[in-house]
């Protein structure tokens, strides 16, 4: 369907990420967000609490992370579209029930604005250190869908998808944004709520009597049931049957949890999305994402300049990893080249993925600030010489 | 056998509360004497009794025995992380006001783990009902130490007695701002179904202390004995003064129980708040989220 044109600030702008993300939620159909003041992350929740109550919109700043996180999933489950935001010391906390949510299959958008960590770390200062949190955070098995914009109009643009694709696939989605993106002021085009695609809640169109909250329905994803609605569901974190009640056994355990991880992982086809250019030909490719890969491209078109075929992959979901795609580039390439702001956390994913089919390079340091472009372009050139 | 012995079974006529829980899940997971049973009982009278639309109604848990509370009633059920029942029902009350959102749980739930989220929901005067099922120790984990565990009281990590101050609840749901407090045991069947009933029709944070025994851990540490002796307690050692100022109200270990409704008064809540602050303000600008919730519709 189209966006409810209530959410929808059509215009060109010229909006940091943060705002921008704020507008991709309310754009998106998002109605209720709570949230606890945590830098580079505030001005998402402070452009909302300021639009929200123009569009039936519902803020409340939670006195904490962990409250905020279990209110948003309280709230999906009336059918609200809803969301938090926060950076590392925060993502901690809500991690307990982000494990809830993807247990009831609750789907709700958290916002994390990368700042260096660990602990209270760099509160002001960019990092891209969460990404493994972002992934196995909550205790036991799930999995997630993590996106991570390179600018303030990806910030809009792929806040819109990471919503769509929690209503999708009834999961947490991590926006893994970071404080650079957060803080960067760019052109930012929201275009005409006709343009834009929104996926509604899908309620279930069975009866009260033949309902069951997690029978499935000819696919991996349970039909969504609101609550009010009659229904009359139970739904818990414990391991549950299609019932959703709690049944304490290896069969039921794996039978619900391995769902959970099955319902991603097995539609990671569709999930997926990454942005390349010139890996056809490449001898080198750079893997990165975030701010990160706009520091990259300088790198690489210096590269080029002193005559490597450097190419570009732009991880746009991180998370579930596009492991085929990666995978055919480490059979033929040179050299992956991964930059990140942490001491290695995607590259071990491309050294996994490469399983030493080709060298994979890590540049990283502990944030504070993003790569010199020569810093990235050295490894190239070394990637380069050693590929030869 | 005496065939004058061998009678037909007694026909067995539907318990009254039947059509409110989850038969399918009986029997419940409560130890033989537990007070939870009781609350659940009540609660479902009185939801009989008020008439309110069922399927408006929801119920959140925690963890530990109360928390299983949300399993059994046969209402939209969350039964939540261990501590954020409170949260989670903000989320739902705010995201759909129109329901009735409830919240049964115990003490070490809501104000051990989740103290920080009762007493802000309470100064917010949040439109929750919340059931706080009071048994003075850890009971799902095996009967550790409590906030509310009176001093002295034994519990597996206080095995020479507790030596820290319990809470006082509703003093402490008073002072945060509830508006209506209440405390009953599980003996007080009838006072605190009427006390639930009449929680029911009021709004904002609405509390209700319920004390309970626990005969498998908190009674056995301290020899106390069975459920049947803790009734006999309560029905010895309860004492019923309403108004009560909430600061007089605190347990001390085998001491008189003071129960009533302590606090009943008229307080915007947070929504009400929310919307006249924004009326204000704002004027017609403002829209309220509505009552059925910001649901995008196809």
């Amino acid at each position: 369907m189209k966006a409810d044109p209530a959410g929808v600030l059509t215009g060109a702008h010229y909006l940091d990420g943060d705002f921008a993300c704020g507008e991709g939620a309310m754009a998106a159909g998002c109605r209720f967000v709570a949230g606890y003041p945590i830098t580079p992350s505030t001005e998402v929740v402070e452009r909302i609490a300021r639009r929200f109550p123009t569009m039936g919109g519902s803020f409340i700043q939670m006195e904490d992370e962990l409250a905020s996180m279990a209110a948003v999933v309280g709230a999906s489950w009336t059918g609200t579209k809803s969301m938090t935001v926060t950076s590392g010391p925060g993502f901690s906390l809500m991690m307990e029930n982000i494990g809830l949510a993807a247990m009831m299959e609750t789907p709700c958008v958290v916002v994390n604005v990368q700042r260096g960590g660990p602990s209270t770390g760099l509160p002001t200062m960019v990092g891209q250190a969460d990404m493994m949190q972002a992934r196995w955070g909550s205790h036991g098995d799930y999995e997630v869908i993590a996106l991570s914009p390179q600018s303030p109009q990806e910030a809009f643009d792929l806040t819109v998808e990471a919503f769509n694709l929690s209503e999708t696939y009834r999961v947490p989605v991590m926006f893994m944004m970071d404080e650079c993106v957060g803080h960067m002021t760019e052109r930012v085009v929201i275009p005409e709520p006709d343009e834009i695609e929104v996926v509604p809640r899908r309620v279930t169109e069975k009866s009260k009597e033949d309902y069951l909250p997690y029978r499935l329905n000819g696919h991996l994803v349970p039909d969504f049931a609101r609550a009010g609605d009659g229904y009359r569901f139970h739904t818990t974190g414990l391991t549950h049957d299609e019932r959703g009640y709690p049944l304490m056994s290896a069969e039921c355990q794996e039978a619900c949890v391995h769902r959970l991880v099955e319902k991603i992982l097995g539609a990671a086809g569709e999930i997926e999305h990454v942005e390349e250019e010139a890996t056809d030909d490449a001898e080198i490719v750079v893997i990165s994402y975030g701010i990160t890969s706009r520091v990259a491209q300088l790198a690489i078109e210096m590269a080029r300049e002193r005559g490597i075929a450097t190419g570009s992959l732009r991880l746009v979901v991180v998370w579930p990893f596009p492991e085929r795609r990666i995978s055919e580039l480490a059979g033929r390439v040179g050299g992956l080249v991964v930059p990140e702001l942490n001491y290695g956390q995607i590259s071990l994913e491309v050294e996994r993925i490469a399983a030493g089919r080709c060298p994979v390079w890590h540049i990283g340091h502990g944030g504070g600030t993003v790569h010199d472009p020569e810093t990235i372009l050295e490894t190239i050139l070394e990637a380069a010489r050693a590929a030869a | 056998m005496n065939p004058d012995l061998v009678r037909d079974p007694l026909p067995m006529p539907e318990h009254p509360v039947t059509p409110y829980l989850r038969m399918e899940r009986i029997p419940h997971v409560w130890c033989p004497g537990c007070g939870i049973g009781t609350v659940v009982k009540c609660f479902a009278t009185a939801l009989e009794r008020t008439g309110v639309d069922l399927e408006k109604v929801s119920v959140c848990s925690g963890i530990g025995c109360s928390g299983r509370t949300a399993g059994y009633l046969r209402l939209d059920g969350f039964h939540t992380t261990h501590g954020r029942a409170i949260p989670f029902a903000t989320g739902l009350k705010l995201g759909r006001p129109e329901l009735l959102v409830t919240v049964v749980s115990g003490d070490g739930d809501l104000v051990g783990i989740g103290g920080n989220h009762f007493i802000h929901a309470a100064r917010r005067n949040l439109d929750l009902l919340v059931i706080l099922i009071n048994n003075f120790i850890y009971g799902m984990t095996g009967g550790q130490n409590a906030p509310t565990t009176p001093l002295t009281a034994r519990s597996s990590t206080m095995p020479f007695g507790n030596f820290e101050p319990p809470f006082n609840l509703p003093h402490l749901a008073a002072s945060s701002g509830a508006p209506y407090v209440a405390r009953w045991t599980c003996l007080h069947i009838r006072r605190l179904t009427w006390a639930i009933e009449e929680a029911i029709g009021r709004k904002g944070f609405r509390f209700i202390e319920v004390i309970a025994p626990c005969p498998t851990l908190y009674s056995r540490l301290n020899k106390l004995g069975t459920g049947l002796n803790g009734m006999r307690f309560y029905h010895d050692n309860a004492e019923i003064r309403h108004g009560a100022d909430t600061r007089d109200v605190a347990i001390g270990f085998q001491e008189p129980i003071l129960c009533g409704k302590f606090v009943d008064e008229e307080r915007p809540t947070f929504s009400e708040l929310m919307d006249s602050h924004y009326g204000e303000v704002l004027g017609d600008e403002y829209v309220a989220m509505p009552p059925e919730g910001g649901f995008l519709h196809e």
